[in-house]
């Protein structure tokens, strides 16, 4: 955490770190002091913890110079004017009455030295049961001059010709390539890595995920299905390069704004570049990186250490956590919560994922590998509540979002163990068919591909049933403009998918909706790149953010096709027979799109939302980053909206809402309620709150390796995130060693010249000061 | 390696007070006593002005910069002026202690005269107020980074550094003077410490032109440093027969040390 240098700054810092606690689940687990948890929070409330204390935003960084430079002459007005440096004494004196210690500011002598840089992204280690990945810096900061890499030719002064090493690298976007970072591997020129985004994304695609992801964690093996085991078949992802599963011994940061990549830049300028390519002169230009990891090794090594502490220690240090969130699920029609379905009873799943990642923390826009699948479920579900005759239908339909299933299905493998062990209303058995939507927001022309497995449909039973829903699929798409349902080769494997650890354990019959037969047609798959304009998401510059957010773009027209084809096809699986009555709302895409991937706290979600958790709303769009301390955003706001578009507004009061016992007309077991802000009413003054009764609930997205304590495990997920202290960076000049040496060799003359002097005064003092002999000055 | 200009810096500024305070100062117990006095009026004089200025600041809270500049430069008027105030008091103080010391002291006279006790209390002054104002800027001195970044020089350390030695050596001298002003009821010698402080206070506003501000606050050191040799009861011969190693003087070689 950056250093607060008074403790006002350290005590928002814990408030914002006070995440609300979910009504439905067990409170988040606990963290540690010592590490902030920012995920709970808005990405402004994200910031804040790093830009508490002595930094500041950029932007606000000009007015306070001013005040800076003031106060950095007061200091060195020192001695003279006691009070010159009066606002710092004051903090001096004060700083021990706590009332008074919210008065005292960041230190002037630093804002005159360094720039702190507030809007970063670092990487940060993450373990799984054999291995480390991500970055780190030593626990003190790694510093390096800084040079620019804008082309390739420029790394050459890095790696051989510059004369002051360690370099710290300022890295275009564009060249943030495996090949480069390999070269840079190989080096002790180098201290650390600032990559800034590149605009527009990068033309050939870039993918720091692997080419096979979630590789060994879904249905094929070497013992099952082998031809299909580690994509032998047909790599997923041909262009990921594998960079955020490396592991780096220096730190990476991504610069998030353009306008302090600028001020870098300038002082790059300003200060490193040598007449004619020659060496420039002292003082360069330099930057300090700080994210030093606490753990080490693997999950197994942290775990265990992690616990020997919380044995043995009354303070502990845990050094990782676990990736863990909660999966959102709903049903059509409310099921006992508590108990549990009979075995006659069929239920149809309807699955897609919440979450992704990028090479950097909590940057995960994840617009085509998350978002865009989603949010066509969320219009799935809110278009079949719609239909008139749901409560008829002979079976009911599931619609569940899995967490962290981009880190080898986190919440897919917890809720077929949950499912297992009976903890699940649903069980396996339940289990009719299975519905996934992958990636969806790319469709070429009007193609929608279904994936199937063609190891489960080597049992007769199971290939009827899928050949069954593949031809609901395609009757359900017949009247839908601009959807053509593909069937891929049935004896390709399926995509990298939930339905795959459902698979594990029984065999149903399922289908993956995709927008590619093959590759991913994301050319961003888990970058930082997977943004809004990767799925083609424009809106006219003059719209208002309400406007823009009813806005129906051709992506929402898209998505919303498909959400119908699903719609229907789930209607009729249910049993449903006048299926065109589906239809899914291009408005409510439009606004889900908008919410999730333009801006977070606009009207509507602001509407859904309870009051307390009014703040994970930010300006920007929300990250899907799994992270450890849950629910994390996206998790909430899904519920909420989900809640929204499901559930019907009961007449309860307040009290009632947020404690159903104490309504007779309330069934807790059935429904969830919510207290959610409501509307604004027409004055705009205050808010409508209502009460609003859904079937949404949460449910736990910890790998089970973590309850089962088995860090090493092979079957489960394993992935832990390694805790911090203190992440931040920041840029100023560096002196040369000469002037060092200088400064050092005149302060040590100094002190021998007055210890000499001194000396001899002292020696001679009866000559050199007479005494005067005035008999009337008694004490002379 | 920014270690090294931590150490030049802390060399530079307080070498000077370092070498005074082991030559003349820790052999006598008394002299310790009375210097840590002085530190502590010093710091009390601080407290006061701080208050002010705490009152200041937070009367006008306003970002205006020329409303900001004006409170700045009331401050260090309060602040020089409240130190003075205390050096008086603290002359007061001295002069009450040492009736006192005469009374228990064995000898006919006082054990510590008001002369050395001028030095001794400059000394303390100077050393504090040395002290505070170089703290919090050695303690960025360690790096890794220097000022500059926003332009402004990159000298702030050094320049800080000696502007501080300065001020121990200003207090020290200021301390002689101040005394013996008050001793011989010599007011204005008293005014021209009062203004002197005041305008080497003043002149740190021309910073960051360390060189203009640095080489006006020596001038006026040397000035006030040859007044205070003077008014320790020094003088060109003493200076002459010194640096010629004339010791024995026949007129007043039976005078006591100091």
């Amino acid at each position: 955490m950056s250093r607060p240098p008074a403790s006002a700054p350290a005590a928002a810092q814990s408030a914002a770190r006070l995440s609300p606690v979910p009504s439905t689940s067990a409170p988040p687990h606990h963290r540690g002091r010592k590490r902030p948890t920012p995920n709970v929070l808005p990405p402004e409330g994200r910031r804040d913890w790093r830009r508490s204390g002595l930094e500041r935003p950029l932007s606000g960084w000009r007015g306070q110079e001013a005040e800076a430079a003031r106060r950095g002459k007061m200091a060195a007005a020192g001695g003279g004017g006691g009070a010159a440096s009066g606002g710092r004494r004051t903090c001096l004196l004060f700083c021990f009455v706590p009332l008074l210690a919210g008065l005292c500011q960041a230190n002037s002598v630093e804002r005159k030295i360094y720039i702190p840089l507030n809007r970063t992204a670092p990487c940060v280690r993450l373990l799984n049961a054999t291995h480390q990945i991500g970055c780190q810096s030593s626990i003190s900061g790694d510093t390096g001059v800084i040079h620019v890499v804008e082309e390739e030719e420029d790394l050459k002064w890095v790696l051989t010709d510059g004369p002051n090493p360690p370099y710290m690298v300022l890295l275009e976007g564009n060249l943030f390539t495996r090949k480069l970072m390999e070269k840079l591997k190989g080096t002790q020129r180098i201290s650390g890595l600032a990559v800034a985004l590149a605009k527009p994304s990068p033309l050939d695609g870039f993918s720091p995920s692997v080419e096979c992801p979630n590789d060994g964690f879904g249905i094929y093996s070497n013992s099952y299905g082998s031809e299909y085991a580690h994509c032998k078949q047909l790599k997923w992802n041909p262009l990921g390069n594998g960079l955020a599963y490396e592991d780096f011994d220096f730190p990476i940061f991504l610069l998030e704004d353009e306008n302090e990549t600028q001020v870098i830049k300038q002082c790059y300028w300003d200060h490193n570049r040598g007449v004619n390519g020659s060496a420039p002169a002292y003082p360069l230009c330099a930057m300090q990186l700080f994210s030093h990891m606490h753990a080490v090794t693997s999950t197994v090594t942290c775990m265990r250490r992690s616990a020997i502490q919380s044995t043995f220690s009354i303070n502990p240090e845990v050094v990782c956590d676990p990736l863990a969130d909660f999966n959102v699920w709903n049903t059509l029609n409310p099921l006992n919560a508590s108990g549990k379905l009979e075995p006659g009873d069929k239920v149809i799943i309807a699955a897609t994922r919440l979450d992704s990642r990028s090479f950097f923390w909590n940057v995960a826009p994840g617009a085509e590998s998350a978002v865009g699948s989603f949010i066509t479920q969320l219009a799935v579900a809110e278009a079949l509540q719609k239909a008139p005759d749901v409560a008829a239908l002979p079976r009911n339909v599931m619609f569940v979002f899995f967490q962290g299933e981009t880190f080898d299905y986190i919440g897919s493998s917890r809720m077929v163990y949950d499912m297992e062990r009976g903890k699940f209303p649903v069980q396996l058995e339940n289990i009719h068919s299975f519905l996934e939507l992958g990636q969806v927001a790319l469709r070429n022309s009007s193609d929608l591909w279904m994936h199937t497995d063609p190891m489960s449909q080597r049992d007769e039973s199971i290939s009827i049933e899928v050949h069954n829903l593949l031809t609901i699929l395609k009757n359900s798409s017949t009247s839908v403009p601009n959807v053509t349902m593909r069937e891929v080769n049935p004896q390709n494997s399926l995509p990298p998918s939930s339905l795959q650890r459902f698979l594990r354990s029984q065999n149903i019959s399922g289908v993956v909706l995709t927008d590619h037969p093959g590759s991913f047609y994301n050319r961003y798959y888990q970058s930082i790149y997977d943004t809004p304009e990767n799925i083609g998401l424009k809106y006219p510059a003059t719209l208002t953010p309400d406007e823009a957010m009813d806005f129906v773009t051709d992506t929402a027209k898209s998505l919303a096709a498909v959400a119908t084809v699903l719609g229907r096809a789930l209607y009729q699986l249910a049993g449903g027979t006048n299926y065109t009555t589906i239809e899914a709302d291009p408005i409510t895409v439009s606004r889900l799109l908008y919410g999730f991937l333009v801006k977070a706290n606009n009207s509507w979600f602001q509407s859904v939302i309870r009051q307390d958790l009014k703040v994970f709303l930010g300006d920007g769009p929300l990250q899907h980053y799994i992270a450890v301390s849950s629910p994390i955003n996206t998790t909430y706001v899904v519920q909420y909206v989900l809640a929204n578009l499901t559930g019907t507004v009961v007449n309860l009061t307040r009290e009632q809402c947020q404690d159903p016992k104490k309504a007779q007309d309330a069934n807790k077991d059935l429904y969830e309620y919510a207290w959610v802000q409501g509307p604004e009413d027409p004055s705009g003054t205050s808010r409508l709150s209502q009460c609003v009764r859904s079937t949404v609930r949460l449910a736990k997205a910890v790998s089970p390796a973590f309850e089962l304590q088995q860090w090493g495990s092979s079957e489960y997920s394993t992935w832990t995130e390694s805790r911090w202290k203190d992440i931040r960076a920041r840029i100023f000049l560096v002196a040369s060693k000469e002037l060092e040496f200088v400064t050092l060799i005149v302060g040590l003359s100094i002190l021998f010249v007055s210890l000499i002097v001194t000396y001899f005064i002292n020696a001679k003092a009866d000559i050199l000061f007479t005494t005067p002999r005035e008999p009337g000055a008694v004490s002379y | 390696m920014t270690a090294a200009v931590f150490f030049g810096c802390t060399c530079i500024a307080f070498g000077p007070a370092l070498a005074l305070y082991v030559f003349t100062i820790a052999s006598d117990p008394l002299r310790i006593i009375f210097l840590i006095a002085g530190a502590f009026f010093w710091l009390v004089s601080l407290l006061l002005s701080s208050l002010i200025w705490f009152v200041a600041v937070t009367l006008s809270s306003t970002k205006d910069e020329s409303v900001q500049k004006g409170l700045l430069i009331f401050g260090v008027l309060c602040s020089v002026l409240i130190q003075e105030v205390f050096r008086f008091a603290y002359y007061r103080l001295l002069k009450k202690a040492n009736k006192g010391l005469m009374t228990i002291s064995q000898e006919e006279t006082s054990p510590i005269s008001i002369r050395q006790l001028a030095y001794v209390s400059g000394l303390g002054f100077g050393i504090m107020s040395g002290v505070f104002s170089l703290v919090n800027i050695l303690s960025d001195s360690l790096g890794p980074g220097i000022v500059g970044i926003h332009g402004d020089p990159p000298q702030f350390f050094l320049a800080s550094a000696f502007m501080t030695l300065v001020m121990v050596l200003l207090h020290v001298f200021w301390g002689v003077v101040f005394f013996d002003a008050c001793e011989t009821k010599n007011w204005w010698a008293l005014i021209v410490v009062v203004v002197s402080h005041l305008l080497v206070s003043g002149l740190t506003f021309l910073n960051p032109y360390y060189k203009a501000s640095l080489a006006a606050s020596y001038v006026i050191m040397l000035f006030m440093g040859t007044w205070a040799f003077f008014t320790a009861g020094g003088s060109c011969r003493n200076l002459k027969r010194c640096l010629l190693c004339r010791d024995k003087d026949f007129l007043l070689s039976n005078q006591r040390a100091r």
